[in-house]
């Protein structure tokens, strides 16, 4: 199973194992990473399944579509260019070593 | 004095209220107590996704059973609270066990109403509230050629939604003149019930449901009361819920439009919360008590209270927000629509994308959102902070609406936890 990094805000890294068609919210709220809320459960209506994706991945992800990128402009922490919303990373089998920062709060 | 904590819930509220109290430094025994068999999960997916084979009862699970086994907590599932004994802070359960708590938690949420019909027992009729009646409805599906859906709420509207997009005749019966009486304003109902129209749902409004036929004990039409008889092989009732006051009110705590709480969530019984669906609570937005049945509500009551059960008494301030999903419709409200007597347009109905603003005269007391996710998010950082915006300003797209945020020091809700 493809692995994911989250890196809490205060630099530790969590690795997880994560099932090709989950999503990354999902691969958090299944291993209790600390700091994805993950509110709506993934249907992309709260927002607070905000990370910040490392650069190596970003480019490789596809485009965060138009209601994901709305929502993006209501996280709680500072939107960047990597800001995307866990919920909808579909995870992939070329997608091990994901590494993907939680912000500092989500609400 | 006993301090372990008692959670009586399965949802989000209890969940949660874990999380938080433990994020809060509370240490001692947490022993959380469902009647359901399963881990607390999320009830919003049962009327959407999960009805269309989308999303699986995996996937559902609030928290994964790590969280409780990490967090020390002792699951009690499939275990119904049919007593609380204050006198001596002790909970009873059906089987006759008595669990003592130092503090107690009810997050027991409310329980589909059901018409007093001639023929609502029959096979074939049916709610939504948990997941084995999700289940069941879903498996029942494929057989289905025809459902009558009897309520224009939210849950009803879901159901039909996704009935309609499986290619089943639906017909949708509301009592009132309009749809989402209680949950949405005026203009926002007549979206709706265009988009469901547009999809060849026969929704009859001011119609009521006379009584349900059957043929060998399973239903085969609806009759209502204006004499049409529509045929169905599935009839879903989804006119509303009724708060689970009855632990409470046997042990003589007060009971309102819910159980009585106060800003923490704490009942007149200062070792007894309730939280969620169940509680009739202060709302410092909508300035008078009242009960919320929501996702939001539950979360944010419950990081409230169990903060406050950790010691850290936090106040439960939050602004309302809700979401549903029908079709391709995005439906995010923030706010309470309540006493408007102005409103304004924001987009077109036509281009499928607007939002709706409400004012109680020079108050801006709601947005509705219809596929912008932004405004939503915009919206409830306008209601949070008590931004002023007139009509005018709403209904040009060409004004910003980030101007009116007024930035304060400390705009996060209460008791923000991740644990």
């Amino acid at each position: 199973m493809p692995r994911i990094v989250f890196v809490q805000p205060d630099g530790q890294p969590v690795e997880v194992e994560a099932s090709v068609g989950t999503s990354v919210m999902q691969a958090a709220v299944h291993n209790n990473v600390r700091g994805i809320d993950a509110d709506c459960g993934g249907c992309c209506s709260c927002a607070t399944c905000h990370v910040y994706v490392e650069d190596a991945f970003a480019a490789r992800l596809p485009a965060p579509d138009a209601m994901e990128d709305e929502m993006l402009t209501g996280t709680a922490a500072e939107r960047r260019p990597t800001s995307r919303l866990g919920c909808q990373i579909t995870i992939t089998a070329d997608l091990d070593g994901l590494t993907v920062r939680v912000p500092d709060r989500q609400i | 004095m006993d301090q372990d904590l008692v959670i009586v819930g399965g949802s989000y509220a209890a969940a949660q209220a874990i999380a938080s109290a433990r994020a809060a430094g509370h240490t001692a025994p947490i022993r959380l107590i469902s009647a359901e068999p399963d881990l607390p999960y999320q009830r919003p997916p049962l009327s959407k996704g999960f009805l269309l084979g989308k999303v699986d009862a995996a996937a559902l699970p609030i928290r994964p059973e790590a969280f409780y086994r990490d967090n020390g907590i002792d699951v009690l599932l499939g275990t119904e609270v049919t007593a609380i004994d204050r006198a001596s802070r002790a909970v009873v359960t059906a089987a006759g066990e008595r669990l003592r708590y130092g503090q107690l938690v009810l997050a027991v949420g409310s329980h589909p109403r059901l018409p007093p019909l001639p023929g609502i027992d029959l096979d074939g009729v049916m709610v939504l509230r948990t997941l084995a009646d999700a289940v069941q409805l879903r498996d029942r599906l494929p057989a289905v050629a025809a459902a009558v859906v009897i309520g224009g709420g939210f849950i009803g509207l879901e159901v039909a939604s996704v009935l309609a997009v499986l290619g089943k005749t639906v017909t949708v019966l509301e009592a009132e003149e309009r749809l989402l009486g209680r949950g949405a304003g005026a203009p926002l109902a007549a979206h709706v019930a265009a988009v469901h129209r547009a999809r060849g749902v026969d929704l009859r409004l001011r119609t009521m449901a006379a009584r349900l036929v059957g043929e060998g004990g399973r239903v085969r039409s609806v009759v209502t009361r204006d004499g049409a008889t529509l045929p169905a092989d599935l009839v879903v009732v989804g006119i509303g819920v009724t708060p689970q006051t009855a632990l409470a009110e046997a042990a003589g705590l007060a009971c309102t439009g819910g159980i009585d709480v106060d800003a923490h969530g704490r009942t007149a019984d200062p070792s007894i919360f309730a939280i969620g669906d169940c509680s009739w609570h202060p709302s410092p937005f909508a300035r008078r008590s009242l009960r919320l049945e929501s996702v939001q509500h539950a979360l944010d009551q419950a990081k409230a209270a169990g903060a406050t059960i950790a010691g850290r008494a936090t106040p439960y301030d939050a602004v309302p927000w809700f979401w549903s999903d029908q079709y391709d419709v995005k439906l995010q409200m923030v706010g309470l629509t309540q006493g408007w007597n102005r409103h304004a347009v924001r987009g077109t109905a036509e281009g499928g994308r607007f939002s709706i603003f409400y004012w109680c005269d020079d108050r801006l007391i709601a947005i509705e959102s219809v596929n912008r996710p932004a405004e939503h998010m915009m919206g409830r950082r306008l209601l949070a902070c008590g931004a002023r915006l007139s009509p005018a300003e709403a209904a040009d797209e060409g004004f910003d609406l980030s101007s009116r945020v007024v930035r304060t020091g400390n705009s996060a809700p209460p008791a923000s936890s991740s644990a």
